[in-house]
């Protein structure tokens, strides 16, 4: 039987906590009170559920992928569409609670963090949505690579704040989003896009994006009789995993994370936390990262920029240290293999992110019975990876 | 209270302190202990002596900028600390402080940290991401092996201000504004009327710091608090003479901050 993490602590097992300067213990304070208020009060979550509906257009599909699965020969491959929810990935749930609760807060500033954009353009959405300012920060390598979310971004009327600190990927940009927060806290919410962070902030996402997992395992159950056999999701801070497999944490599914190997984890270029990381603290939070002897952070990398983080969600540090959730990784050339055989074997175009956990499912479902089933969470669609795919795939298409 | 802490031996004053912050390694080793002994000379009465972080949260630009060559010179938690027993040598008397975030010092675990800032002399520790909630284990390792461990006070603390101020060893840090390190212009009316609230609940010396940089700030802040805390202005002075020691001329170079620092503290 698992415990109820967090605990008063904001502790998930040994991991979480609040490791930050001073001057942000009292806006943390201010947003728990804010938090464990409104998740009380059925007018607040209503109108959560009610965005999610109409705006949103939730629930997504669960999708059974008849083709992949004639094609692996192995066991039923299911899908949950969070490509097909508003802006296109599953990063909008958890926009549309925080947004909700900034505005329950008196706070008409929001400021949020990117890496691939598409949290970047979830609150942009959500800024454009409510009435609020909005600013994101973006890594320069970041900010080249997903051009197209820059300027959906500046379309939608969010003001994107280019990083040139570090590598210019979502570290650098986190970081210099908590300082901006540091120093305007007190008329700005800030918007975090993962279950990172320091406490509350992984539990706030998590009961968040937790939809995905509530709607999966209704859906399921009213498809296939049963809870899935398995269930893959891939992980960069990790949100969209832990809003999928919360609800089946004490369910009998087995439970796979997927981390990014990049160029293969016995190389430097990898982003994968769990396998190679070790314990630390990193955005305030006491979790699993990359880093060198004397405690520096090392720079990841992932051909896909959601996935191309030195830390995780310090939840998944403590499902991976009490075993509950299996850790693998999917180096990008497996991952580009397994977007593609998606995409023209059953018309959807993954996002990159995605398509780690495709790779991770595709491989060991080929293996399994025809009677077992598999779950895998589309965390979004591949149209903000165009010009990344037409580098690799010009020459074969 | 029956002993003195060695910080408190060796601090010769607990009002109008100079307490500069340099961080160790930039632009290297030597220059450190060069400038700390300028530093001394010119009148500091405590040393925070930084450890360069890949990812410095509460700290601007100009702090980051001398990480990054600290940490391009080879600079780590470990070398910062065994460059007090150098500093010691060369002449440098007045109490350290090591500054570091906290992921390097739960790398080479608290117990061992300890051991390692007692056994080369230091005499506090600050962690600027360790608030008091998360450091119940540091502070009780902090008491057993004589080492001040530095709070830090934010205008935000509110109720909090009196828990950490009557817990403060060594002198305690007053955050004068909110945002991270780096120079400002001004200084509120709101600030001083914090340091004034957290000068009621303290029992060490009360310092601020976080945006000094002119001597007007210095002489407001010593009209108010017990002492004025200095980093980025003095980084950016080390960093205005970089091309100097890169030419070889490290004494022109150290005559010229000195000659800057009496007029910032004078
Ligand atoms: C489609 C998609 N999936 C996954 C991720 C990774 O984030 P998380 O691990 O928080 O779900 C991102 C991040 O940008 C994303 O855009």
């Amino acid at each position: 039987m698992l415990q109820v993490f967090p605990d008063v602590k904001g502790r998930f097992g040994d991991f979480g906590g609040k490791y930050v300067p001073e001057t942000l213990m009292g806006p943390l304070q201010e947003l728990e009170s804010a938090l464990d208020e409104a998740m009380e009060d059925p007018s607040f979550l209503e109108e959560y559920h009610h965005v999610l509906k109409e705006y949103a257009g939730r629930p997504t599909s669960l999708t059974y992928a008849d083709k992949m699965t004639e094609k692996l020969g192995g066991a039923k491959v299911y899908l949950k569409r969070e490509d097909l929810n508003h802006t296109g990935a599953h990063k909008l749930n958890n926009a549309i609670g925080q947004a909700l609760l900034a505005k329950r807060m008196g706070k008409e500033k929001i400021i949020a963090e990117t890496g691939a954009g598409q949290h970047g353009v979830a609150s942009a959405t959500v800024a454009a949505k409510f009435g609020l300012e909005c600013k994101v920060f973006m890594g320069e390598e970041d900010i080249r690579r997903q051009e197209l979310n820059v300027f959906r971004m500046k379309l939608l009327g969010a003001e994107v704040v280019s990083v040139s600190s570090g590598n210019g990927t979502l570290k650098d940009a986190t970081n210099e989003a908590i300082r901006y927060w540091v120093a305007n806290c007190e008329d700005h919410f800030y918007l975090i896009g993962s279950v990172v962070g320091p406490h509350p902030y992984p539990r706030m996402v998590r009961d968040f994006q937790r939809v995905i997992g509530d709607e999966s395992k209704k859906q399921f159950r009213q498809m296939e009789q049963n809870d899935p056999d398995r269930i893959y999701a891939c992980v960069g801070g990790g949100s969209n995993a832990m809003g999928m497999f919360y609800p089946f944490l004490e369910e009998k599914s087995e439970l796979i994370g997927v981390e990014a190997a990049g160029k293969g984890i016995d190389t430097p270029e990898h982003a994968a936390t769990l396998s190679k990381g070790t314990p630390g603290v990193i955005h305030g939070s006491l979790t699993y990262l990359m880093q060198d002897e004397n405690g520096q952070i090392t720079e990841p990398y992932s051909i896909s920029a959601g996935l191309d983080y030195p830390g995780i969600g310090p939840e998944h540090a403590y499902l991976f240290k009490s075993k509950r959730v299996r850790y693998e990784s999917i180096t990008d050339e497996e991952a580009l293999d397994a977007l593609k055989l998606l995409t023209q074997t059953e018309g959807i175009i993954p996002a990159i992110e995605t398509a780690h956990a495709l790779a991770q499912a595709f491989k060991e479902a080929k293996e399994m019975s025809p009677e077992e089933t598999i779950l895998i969470n589309l965390s979004g669609r591949g149209d903000k990876d165009m010009s990344t795919l037409m580098e690799h795939f010009q020459e074969e298409v | 209270m029956l002993t003195k802490t060695s910080f408190q031996g060796k601090l010769t004053k607990t009002e109008n302190l100079f307490i500069p912050f340099i961080v160790a390694g930039d632009p290297s080793p030597e220059m450190t202990i060069a400038y700390a002994l300028r530093l001394q000379e010119e009148g500091a009465d405590i040393l925070e002596l930084g450890v360069p972080y890949s990812d410095p949260l509460a700290d601007g630009p100009t702090i980051q900028r001398a990480a990054k060559r600290a940490l391009n010179a080879g600079m780590s938690l470990r070398k910062a600390i065994e460059l007090v027993p150098e500093l010691r040598r060369h002449g440098v008397e007045i109490p350290v402080v090591i500054f570091t975030y906290y992921n390097p010092v739960l790398q080479i675990g608290h117990e061992e940290f300890f051991r390692m800032l007692e056994e080369n002399g230091a005499e506090g520790v600050l962690i600027p991401d360790l608030p008091y909630e998360e450091s119940e284990e540091v502070r009780n390792l902090a008491e057993a092996s004589n080492i001040e461990f530095i709070s830090l006070v934010a205008p935000n603390s509110d109720q909090r201000i009196k828990q950490i101020a009557e817990h403060a060893r060594g002198f305690l840090y007053c955050v004068s504004t909110l945002g991270v390190t780096g120079e400002r212009n001004e200084m509120s009316a709101d600030a001083l009327r914090f340091i004034k609230k957290v000068k009621e609940f303290s029992p060490v010396p009360v310092a601020v710091g976080f945006g000094i940089s002119t001597n007007d700030h210095v002489k407001l802040v010593r009209d108010h608090a017990d002492g004025v805390i200095i980093g980025s202005k003095i980084i950016r002075l080390i960093e205005s003479n970089l091309e100097s020691i890169e030419k070889g001329n490290s004494d022109e170079a150290l005559d010229a901050f000195s000659k800057e620092i009496r007029t910032l503290v004078q």
